[in-house]
This record gives structure tokens, sequence and C-alpha cells, in this order.
């Protein structure tokens, strides 16, 4: 059940020969058909049919409505939207109507984008597998049994069931990459700052990253060149290349890949160490120069991301009180009370989790020890990128050690859950832009590669991942 | 490193204004502690005269013009998801006893 390719889909819909009211309705018959795998949250019903009949209108007025005219698509629930709730899946933003929306949702509507539906993720974008949502978990699509991979985990669902042409979802350590390497989608992290952060819920302000999830990069590349670029409400976007994103250099010849030693040894599954050698292999062939890198303090990155990641996210979760928006508790007595209860009951248990570990590396006494040591090691890795990135175009290796793992294996045990991100949180440390593409199965389930570009090279790195991706066909 | 104290649970939930229940803060002890341990591998790494890194893009002093800008949201959407809204205020609980 694919869709065309994003640009003809709107091709069709600019030139007559599809309405957007049709393809609109054909995503939210899908939708309704695919819903045991629990990817949607909300639907957007009402708004994307007054969208759709304002995008056919212009186009019987001889009007353009945009390079995405007429084309569906979903957020992930925590980018804030008209039409429907935010949530972010939390209990605590039940029933959230967003006041405004996020930039990247305002871009893609100015290009004609209509969305759909809101996917589920982990609570927050706390998780690694959609198991954390306050509401309930998202099933692969390949297997009923396991899960998508997370946080981003409905949006890559979404996009792999057809449900629409393509998703939005949020990267801080690998909630992108991973559920793409787990469902078989493309899910690309730009640049840190390349796509603004406004009016997506904060979780980790200094690695936060939104992306789109695609079943190609020629999909990506072109979703990518409608919503990143300066903004006003993000002081921390940069500046994005004149030239588009779209044009892509997919000559492998002479491109310099060095395969992360770190990322091909420890803890990695063999049968899937052994899909990423055989992708390896296949770029050497194709032309590209293949190095031996290694970044000595990767093994560290993990560390340094449980401490930062929590730290941020709970000054970012400090904002829910209970007063303003979002789960109040009714029968407090003092507003102390009404603060503890409204949190202790709208928070979810990964929620309270990084709170309580963020509060304690900020805390007197233990900043310098954690917080402060965590960003220094940064710095560590920081240069170390630099240094690869002196020798080697582009980085490669898998985008997660195993292949999806069963629902509930990895529920209870906080630490074990948060290990499934090892190969993925650098890039967001470090801001680089990270994609994965589909590489192979094991059985019969995606494995995806990750290919990971010095900052601001994001028109490179699509075109090395459109390059692999048409060496497959 | 030592296992957090029950005692240790109850202030960091202070200070987090979350009013814990007494599973929560048994498990969070353990898990915690443990978290906690996973990261003490970063004690030993060498990073004499390195800065900490709290930004990657090396963006300084972004500015923008100082003028109004309408976005479009009205004081009556910026207040409707509010739990206890009295006219065009918030009310609270009270706070002094």
């Amino acid at each position: 059940m694919n869709w065309e390719s994003i640009s003809k889909l709107a091709d069709s819909v600019r030139n007559g020969k599809a309405s957007a009211r049709s393809l609109i309705d054909e995503a939210l018959k899908r939708i309704d058909a695919a819903d045991e795998y629990s990817a949607i949250i909300s639907k957007v019903t009402k708004r994307a049919h007054e969208r759709a009949e304002y995008i056919d209108e212009q186009v019987r007025a001889g009007k353009n409505p945009g390079r995405l005219a007429g084309v569906p698509f979903i957020a992930k629930d925590n980018f804030l939207t008209f039409g429907s709730e935010t949530t972010a899946a939390s209990n605590i933003l039940k029933g959230f109507e967003a006041p405004y929306q996020s930039t990247a949702i305002e871009k893609l509507e100015a290009e004609g984008a209509i969305l759909v539906a809101k996917a589920n993720l982990d609570a927050f974008a706390h998780g690694g597998s959609t198991e954390n949502s306050d509401f309930f978990t998202t099933l692969n699509p390949h297997d009923k049994s396991r899960v998508p991979g997370g946080s981003s985990g409905g949006s890559a669902a979404s996009v792999v069931l057809g449900l629409a042409p393509f998703a939005l979802g949020s990267d801080t350590g690998g909630s992108i990459r991973l559920p793409a390497s787990f469902v078989g989608a493309v899910g690309y992290k730009p640049t840190y700052g390349l796509v603004s952060r406004s009016g997506v819920v904060a979780m980790a302000s200094s690695l936060d990253c939104m992306g789109p999830l695609t079943n190609s990069v020629e999909d990506a590349a072109l979703v990518i060149d409608v919503i990143s670029g300066r903004d006003d409400l993000d002081s921390t976007t940069i500046e994005r290349d004149e030239t588009s994103y779209t044009n892509l250099d997919t000559n492998l010849r002479g491109k310099v890949v060095g395969v992360v030693k770190e990322y091909m040894t420890e803890g990695l599954d063999d049968s899937v160490r052994a899909v990423i050698t055989l992708a390896i292999n296949n770029l050497e062939t194709a032309g590209a120069v293949i190095k031996q890198v290694s970044l000595p303090s990767l093994p560290l990155a993990l560390a340094v991301y449980y401490i930062v990641c929590p730290a941020e996210v709970s000054s970012n979760l400090s904002r829910y009180d209970g007063q303003r928006y979002g789960y109040s508790y009714k029968d407090a007595e003092s507003l102390s009370e009404s603060y503890e209860q409204s949190r202790e009951k709208g928070f979810g248990a990964e929620a309270k989790r990084r709170i309580m570990i963020g509060t304690y590396v900020l805390s007197s006494g233990y900043y310098d020890a954690y917080y402060r040591k965590a960003q220094t090691v940064r710095t560590k890795l920081v240069n170390e990128f630099s240094t690869a990135f002196e020798k080697v175009d582009f980085l490669v290796g898998p985008t997660a050690p195993t292949i999806a793992f069963k629902i509930g294996e990895k529920a209870q045990d906080p630490l074990k859950m948060y290990l499934v991100d090892i190969m993925t949180v650098a890039a967001n440390l470090v801001g680089v832009p990270a994609i994965s593409v589909p590489a192979g199965h094991v059985d019969n389930l995606p494995v995806g590669l990750q290919l990971i570009a010095p900052q601001r090279q994001d028109r490179s790195l699509l075109g090395i991942a459109r390059a692999y991706e048409e060496l497959k066909v | 490193m030592a296992k957090l104290t029950r005692e240790d649970i109850l202030k960091l939930a202070q200070l987090a204004k979350l009013q814990l229940d007494d599973h929560e803060v048994e498990t969070f002890q353990t898990e915690i502690t443990e978290i906690l341990g996973y990261v003490e591998m970063l004690k030993d790494v060498d990073t004499d005269g390195l800065e900490p890194t709290y930004q990657v893009t090396g963006l300084t002093n972004v500015t923008r013009p100082d003028k109004l800008k309408d976005y479009g949201s009205s004081q009556e959407s910026l207040l409707k998801n509010v739990p206890n809204l009295e006219g065009k205020y918030i009310k609270v609980k009270r706070m002094i006893g």
C-alpha cells in the first residue's frame, strides 16, 4: 500500500489528475483500517477536509497551491497543531488544544501539505519503543509482537503501513533513526538547528532535532527542503543552504566513507553486523573509498547523554505545574500541594525518572561532578568527530545494535531500554546530521544503515543516502 | 556507588515538586542508583584543558528587530487551556498558610 513519491502526488493534485480531497480520504481510510497497530493518537478529519477543499479550489482557480499540494502527512503528537489535541502521549497534556502551530507544520501547510493525524510516541519522547506512551503501545508493522522503536514509533509505523506518504518526528537521542531502523523506513535527523524547534514540546533543548520519516530518501529531502531554515521563534536555528536539498549529488566515486570501529564491535548483534558489512561492501564496489576510523570516546556517549538529557528534561518539564494548562489536581488545599499532586498524577514513570535524575545531576554539590563533567566529555566527542571528518566525508555504521525487540522485553529495566540508543546519541551530542536507511533484513525484520556527515553537510548526506538506496534496487 | 537512601529520593522529589508514593520511592532508590552507577564511567575521563560544550553550532548573539509581530494567537486562545479560569485571571490555590 505504498504511495507515489511526494513530488508526483503533488504534481497530480496541481494538474488536476487527483483531488486533494481524494488523497485525504484515502489516508483517513487507511488510518481506520490500520487501527490494530495503534500508531495514531488522533485524527484531524474536519480541518483536513477544510484544507483539502481550499487546495482543490485553488487548483480550479488556476493557482499553484505549493510544492506539497494536497499531500497528506502525519505528525508526531509532540508537534503543536490545530484541529485536534496535542498530547505528547502524556496524561498531563491530555486534552490540550494548541494556541499556535509549530513552525515546521506552518511551513508544510504553506506549501499545501495537509495534516491528517497525530502519531503515538513515548510520552514526551522519552523512550525507544513507544511503550512509555501514557496511552498505548504501537505495534511493529512487520511483527505485532515487537516494538516499532521509539520515540517516534507511531510516525515510523505510519509511513511503513502507508497511512500517509510522510510523517514528522523528533530526534533527541535517536528517536527518528531508531524506529526507522526497526520498521524499515528512512529516518532523517538534520544538523542541529536546521529545522526550527518552535512549537514542538521541548525535551532536551540542546539536542532536539525535527525531521521526516519517509519511504524514500527523495521524499525526505523534499520535506527537509520545505521545513528547514532560520526562524525568529527559535534563536538556535541556522541558515539553510541556498541550493535546494532536493538537488542531490549521488555520485559515490571517490567519496570517502569511514567505518566507525566502535559501532562495529561492542554489543553489536552478529546478524546485524553481517547486513551492515554487506552494505559497506556495496558502497565500496560502487566506487566509495572505505576507511576504518576510531572515535575512542564513543563508548562514553550514552553516559554523557543520560546526564545532559535528563538535566534538560527536568528543566523543560518544570513548566507543567497544573495551573496554566494540562492536568490539574482538583482537591489540593495549597498551591504547593497542587503542584506536587498535579505532577505526580500527570507524569508517567519515565518522565518522573528523568526529572529525578536531572534534578540530582543539577543539584548543588553534584553539578560539577555530573553535569559539567558530562558537557566537558561532550567536547571530547565534538573534537573526535572533527578529527575524523578531516579524513573522511561520511561515517557509517548500524543505526541500532539489534533488530526490533519484543514488546515487554526491556520495559521493566530502564537502563536496558536506554542502551538501545547507544549508536544514535552521539550525533545529537555533536549536532551532526545522521540518517537511517533500510539496509536489509534479519529474520524478516528490517535493519537500518546509519550514515553521518559533518554539521551543515545535510545535502551531501542526503546525496550519499540516495546513492546507497539506488544500489539496492 | 552507594545506594540512594529513602531520604535522598524524598529530598529530590521535593525539589522537583513530585509527591511520590512509597512504591515509587523504593523503585527509584534502585533504578536511579543503577543509572548513576552507569554514568560513573565519566568520572575518570581525562578532560584537562577542555571547556564544556553547551551548544554545538557556534552561534553567538542572535538578535532580531524588537518589533511586534502578529502570530495570530488571541488572548482567548492562550487562556483556553487554563484549568481554573475566572474572568481573564488564572485562579490558583492558597499560597500562604
